[in-house]
């Protein structure tokens, strides 16, 4: 039997998150929670069987019991969650942070999700967009020897970026490049993002560059970007390699190209889907945990 | 034209927009010393440090001699009328480094946006604007869009508290009438009080002509470069600009003679290479790519072996914007491969 969800949040991310927890086997969600009555997101909740509140986080409280929610994903914005989050945690629910909060651990699937196993933790954080999109690249360099210094840049389209994420570009770039260093493994981090507004709208574009301490090995880093890339195609088909690994010095330089599965926005908006397929894959461990018993959800006073 | 009796607040761009030309190596002695003759000869505002920006430093735009705070540190104090400026974009820099800039002296926070996304700097301006800086929305490669559209993204950093906003040509792609229409159309749409500038690049040569048309439209600010020490074939070369607005009757309290010093004896002999209308810088021009593009687009060029000049026109096709210095390897790459697949046949 799933694990009943709620998703917080009905703008662009929310609503392509709700579509793809709809299509999982671990994953059940039963409410959708916005601001907005009339906002699209909500119309679809409903439209897909969604119970739904326009009322924020107070419409969602009363019926966490009866429903059984367990875990609830956040998708408002960096101001709101940490509103969000108390309630919900001290409820015994488990908080999936798709906002640059970040109050609690970063999680990026295939660098660190079997690091939250068996912590018992009630809150993680999935970083952003572009910490999804590059930081297993940093850690694809990181794992083959030490970096130095790790920079990304984020290109995405502008009708992809809502207004959550426009209101909280200072907070992107810092939890993006906070990231960088503890879960890429850079000893130093910095993030850069870029909203471009060209018709039709450019596919999520990445770059990373890396500054390794000595000499880069080739070999070994090309390697092991490959086989990062293979891990992120596993639940984002989209994410692809277009140049590189380039070597210049102690530089070395991934160009990426993230194309989403269109399942709200068209197939550009790639920076929603490597964030909510990341989290709902990290729901679905921690739904797996719950299920075989390993994770007991405990009430926390944050 | 008669501009006779009107009053322009000239900008010197040279230690900041002409960091891209210096591949952001100004020394903090010519900082200074920049800084302080353009004072002496009555320039009202000079903006300093990283070409990108504060917190621009990066692989990306390059690495400069100095950190944004030790070259404010440096030029500050030295400044007996002149106001210092910062330029911030956000997405590279955030309001943390407009607090760090304020907290070195700057006088005014200039914040950058594409032209079609000024609602990311509404954290910015709003908090510029609360710290009682001179605060400036600068709308950039605004040669994309209508003066229509123009306007309402102006509107929009009016409303977050920009005392001023720009149409940038970062490009130097605008002819005099593109900037007569854009600048017209923010005079009018804008508050009374809210003042218009103008930024140029001299790509096609245009710097003085567009600057000319901007304050008959209604512009009060004019951004220039002593020298035209700037991005691409340079900004709109200052010294000459104030000539001629003291040829036409306009005040700008500028000394024509000393501002003719300081660019032939101080910015002159600063440059790495001639800045000049050559090849690539008219290519920007002509296609409307971001200036900056230019000499990182050299060296993707000579690193891969594919003409520049090929580069910069992929990058117009792709409509890439400012800050997107990344994809210059990216297209380079693209067109070697291509090349060799060619060659292959």
């Amino acid at each position: 039997m799933p694990i009943n969800a709620a998703l917080i949040g009905s703008g662009n991310i929310g609503t392509d998150l709700m579509i793809k927890a709809l299509r999982s086997k671990l994953i059940n969600p039963v409410w959708m929670v916005g601001i907005d009555a009339y906002s699209d997101g909500l119309k679809k909740a409903r439209n897909a069987g969604l119970k739904v509140t326009s009322d924020g986080i107070e419409g969602l409280l009363p019926h966490l019991e009866a429903d059984n929610i367990q875990i609830a994903f956040d998708a408002t914005s960096a101001y709101v969650h940490a509103a969000n989050a108390k309630p919900l945690m001290a409820r015994g629910v488990l908080v999936i942070d798709l906002t640059p909060a970040a109050i609690g651990p970063y999680c990026v699937p295939p660098v660190n999700l079997r690091e939250h196993v068996g912590k018992m933790e009630m809150n993680v954080n999935m970083v952003t967009c572009g910490g999804q999109a590059t930081i297993p690249m940093v850690a694809a360099v990181s794992r083959v020897q030490k970096v130095d210094y790790a920079e990304i840049v984020a290109t995405v389209a502008s009708r992809s970026a809502g207004p959550g994420t426009r209101k909280n570009i200072d907070e992107f770039t810092r939890t993006t490049a906070g990231a960088v260093e503890q879960v890429g493994g850079a000893t130093r981090g910095k993030a850069i993002i870029i909203l471009n507004p060209a018709e039709p709208p450019l596919i999520m574009r990445d770059t990373v560059h890396c500054l390794t301490a000595d000499t880069p090995d080739e070999a070994a880093i090309t390697a092991s970007v490959h086989a990062m890339i293979a891990e992120v195609q596993k639940y984002v088909p989209g994410y692809r390699l277009k140049n590189g690994p380039v070597f210049d010095g102690k530089r070395v330089s991934i160009y990426l190209e993230v194309e989403g599965l269109g399942d709200y926005l068209p197939n550009y908006a790639g920076n929603l889907d490597i964030m909510t397929a990341a989290a709902l894959r990290t729901a679905e461990m921690f739904a797996e945990e719950i299920l075989d018993g390993s994770l007991q959800l405990t009430a926390v006073n944050a | 034209m008669n501009l006779k009796g009107r009053k322009v607040v000239l900008h010197d761009m040279s230690l900041r927009d002409g960091m891209h030309p210096k591949r952001h190596q100004i020394s903090l002695e010519q900082m200074v010393n920049v800084a302080s003759a353009l004072d002496a000869a009555g320039v009202p505002l000079i903006e300093v440090t990283h070409g990108d920006g504060l917190g621009g430093a990066s692989i990306n735009y390059g690495f400069p001699a100095h950190q944004d705070d030790e070259y404010l540190k440096a030029v500050v104090p030295h400044m007996k009328q002149a106001r210092i400026s910062a330029l911030l974009i956000p997405g590279i820099g955030t309001v943390d480094h407009l607090h760090m800039a304020k907290d070195c002296g700057v006088g005014t926070i200039r914040v950058a946006t594409h032209c079609t996304e000024a609602d990311v700097s509404e954290q910015h301006i709003a908090r510029s604007r609360k710290l009682g800086l001179d605060t400036v929305g600068f709308l950039m490669m605004a040669h994309m869009v209508s003066p229509e559209e123009l306007l309402v993204q102006a509107k929009l950093m009016e409303s977050y508290g920009a005392n001023i906003v720009y149409c940038t040509d970062s490009a130097g792609y605008m002819l005099p009438d593109d900037v007569t229409a854009r600048i017209a159309k923010l005079r009018a749409g804008l508050r009374a009080e809210t003042e218009v500038g103008f930024h140029g690049h001299h790509n096609l040569a245009m710097g003085v002509a567009n600057s000319l048309a901007a304050v008959e439209a209604g512009a009060a600010r004019i951004d220039g470069s002593v020298a035209g020490l700037g991005a691409g074939a340079g900004n709109t070369p200052l010294e000459v600009f104030n000539a001629v607005l003291a040829r036409m009757g306009a005040e700008t309290g500028v000394d024509v003679y000393r501002l003719t010093d300081v660019a032939e004896d101080l910015v002159v002999p600063m440059m790495d290479h001639p800045i000049r209308v050559d090849r690539d810088s008219l290519i920007l021009g002509y296609a409307g790519v971001y200036s900056s593009f230019l000499l990182h687009a050299k060296r993707a060029a000579a690193k891969h072996g594919v003409p520049s000049a090929e580069i910069l026109v992929e990058l117009g096709k792709r409509k890439t914007i400012g800050g997107q210095e990344d994809m210059i390897e990216d297209v380079a790459l693209n067109l070697r491969d291509a090349a060799r697949a060619r060659a292959a046949q």
